[in-house]
């Protein structure tokens, strides 16, 4: 946190880009993450969110541009090295051993360990147990295997665990993702929980109704590049809306639903329904 | 998960009867088909239960049971050893063959063994982190070569398919005193591997549920994408379960040097199976992240049962390997159900 006071962010993107041979995956993106803030990245499906992210996270390196720790140009060989500047990642589907018990996974690769390689088993399970109470899921069984739990669930023991491990940005791959309304509320009150303790949250979602709500500050990727980005009080979340679906590709698919169910009442209305949607997305756009 | 911590985590609790919690232990299937077999030999065969013979049951089962713990840790950790079984008969070659050809102490062919044998579990484990190629292949590829090497080399230097007696050379007794002797227990003979097993099944569980590495073979096995991204050193651990199964075979092969003073070349062809066989009846699963030990010890234990269960019942002894099939795939099936179990209620 005194890091927001001095002004340096914790993580600074400056320029960055990623090929995979000749297929450039990310290119000229910048972004700053500052401590008791939380950094939107959106976009859809192949915008490039999982690239960023496993560049931040040490997954891969980048190829080009400049990554900033806490002031300190970095390029990380791998996630532990990440892990050791105090950035945690919790990814969407690979969180987790699902076989594993809860309490195993929650420090695992960072067990605790008294004499002889021996784990502090009692502690362990303790601490597992305490700090998912405090993120609100009371576990009488830590010894479940982690599988057991629901989506939100893992995702918040992910989360509990970063944390716990003192991370100072937490970067998110579409928690909310596969959850239901309610289990991605939940979600999100973890995400401003962690702002309020200090962290910067890197939170990665295709979504604008999740983003608009909890997020300080926007990036919108498209097909590798920065669209838009800009802090909460630049933008209102009909704008944000509009930037990610994109008014013109609504109208698109308002047309293509209009073609292949000419004879459909139903498909007709929800075209017509698009349509509508597309041109208010314009006008909020222009105002 | 918003739920109140009161009356809603009690029902969740509630659907989690005590049947089901014992049924997710990995041993489960195993003890009870341990105890079927024990009853079932208890009843046809009448000299099944004295002590002697069951001290020769036991015998059968802790030669396998040692290299069934290494593999059984294998295969937690999610892959295969093929090599397993000539890489005994590797091992057990290297110490008679350097030991009687260089004329030196005995412990000095099975120290030149030891480093050997680890070295081969190091290159399989090595050749997989880094060529990413299935264990299998790989293992298939050494278990080949190692199989021809034993031959091919053993001929070379003895001119004969065994190696020669080392029964009149230094360290012969007390290297056997450790590895192969017997030892009375109640005036029953019991052979030094029953108890070395034990310790090995000791060690194994200790390592796998009390010590950091054991939670990093868990996880490798279940999910190595996981495992990698929150820090945990695979490739190393890969490689030094491939190493802990060497370990096992040089172990094994000091047993047959130092039992039978010459040592087969052709032998252990065969048996990377039977080490397979008791991890999976222990309740290991194939596909890695599940298994113990203990499992793999009470496998063992119903292969030694079976084994010699047959030969006390007056059968024809080609029937083991019936039984044996059979049984591995009633384990195969209750495994399947354990683990459906497992990630059902999610």
């Amino acid at each position: 946190m005194t890091d927001a006071r001095n002004g340096t962010p914790l993580v600074e993107l400056d320029g960055v880009g990623k090929h995979y041979g000749n297929i450039i995956a990310l290119h000229g993106v910048s972004l700053d993450v500052s401590a008791g803030e939380v950094t939107c990245v959106l976009g859809d499906n192949g915008a490039g969110k999982s690239t960023l992210i496993k560049i931040i996270s040490g997954l891969h390196r980048h190829d080009e541009g400049v990554l900033r720790v806490q002031g300190e140009e970095v390029s990380f060989a791998s996630p532990r090295e990440a892990l050791d500047r105090g950035i945690a990642t919790v990814y969407q589907d690979l969180a987790v051993v699902p076989l594993m018990p809860v309490w195993r996974n929650f420090f695992l690769g960072s067990e605790k360990r008294r004499a002889f390689g021996l784990m502090d088993i009692p502690y362990m399970r303790r601490t597992a147990r305490e700090e998912l109470l405090r993120m609100g899921i009371d576990l009488r069984d830590v010894d479940q295997p982690i599988g057991t739990l629901s989506g939100g669930e893992r995702q918040c023991v992910a989360i509990a665990r970063a944390v716990h491990f003192g991370a100072k940005v937490l970067i998110l791959d579409e928690p909310t993702a596969a959850l239901g309304v309610k289990q991605a509320g939940v979600v999100l009150r973890y995400i401003v929980q962690a702002r309020e303790r200090g962290l910067g949250v890197v939170f990665i979602t295709h979504n604008p109704h999740h983003a608009y709500p909890v997020g300080d500050r926007f990036l919108v990727l498209k097909r590798g590049r920065s669209l838009h980005h800009c802090a909460k009080s630049e933008i209102t979340r009909e704008e944000l809306t509009a930037l990610m679906a994109g008014g013109a590709e609504l109208e698109e698919l308002a047309h293509e639903l209009q073609s292949t169910s000419d004879d459909d009442r139903a498909g007709t209305a929800a075209a017509e329904e698009l349509a509508r949607e597309a041109k208010g997305l314009h006008a909020t756009k222009e105002d | 998960m918003a739920r109140p911590p009161s009356a809603a985590a009690d029902e969740r609790l509630g659907r989690r009867s005590p049947a089901r919690r014992l049924l997710a232990r990995p041993e489960l299937g195993a003890l009870l088909g341990a105890i079927a077999v024990f009853v079932f030999f208890s009843v046809v065969a009448d000299a099944f239960l004295q002590a002697p013979s069951f001290s020769t049951v036991l015998y059968a089962s802790s030669t396998f049971g040692i290299m069934a713990v290494g593999v059984a840790l294998l295969m937690i950790g999610g892959e295969f050893d093929l090599s397993a079984g000539v890489m005994v008969t590797t091992s057990a070659l290297i110490a008679a063959l350097v030991g009687y050809q260089l004329t030196l102490n005995l412990w000095v062919g099975v120290l030149v063994s030891l480093v050997l044998t680890l070295a081969l579990g190091f290159l399989n484990g090595l050749l997989y982190v880094r060529t990413g190629l299935p264990s299998f292949i790989i293992t298939l590829g050494t278990f080949f070569m190692l199989a021809g090497a034993n031959l091919g080399v053993t001929k070379l230097v003895t001119g004969n398919v065994a190696s020669d007696s080392v029964r009149d050379m230094d360290g012969f007794a007390s290297a056997r005193a450790v590895f192969a002797a017997d030892v009375q227990v109640g005036g029953v003979q019991v052979n030094m591997t029953v108890f070395w097993w034990l310790v090995f099944v000791a060690v194994a569980t200790w390592i796998l549920l009390r010590t950091r590495v054991g939670n990093w073979i868990f996880a490798v096995g279940g999910n190595a994408a996981s495992a990698r991204a929150v820090g945990v050193p695979v490739d190393r651990t890969r490689i030094g379960l491939f190493m802990g199964v060497a370990f096992c075979a040089w172990f094994s092969g000091m047993h047959l040097v130092f039992a039978f003073a010459t040592v087969q070349s052709g032998e252990g062809v065969g048996n990377e199976f039977f080490y397979i066989i008791c991890a999976v009846i222990g309740g290991c699963l194939l596909t890695g992240g599940y298994g113990s030990a203990i499992g793999a010890a009470i496998g063992a234990f119903i292969f030694g049962m079976v084994n010699k269960g047959i030969v006390y019942a007056e059968w024809n002894p080609d029937w083991f390997k019936f039984f044996l099939g059979a049984m591995l795939l009633v384990a195969t099936v209750v495994n399947l159900v354990v683990r459906r179990r497992v990630e059902q209620s999610r």
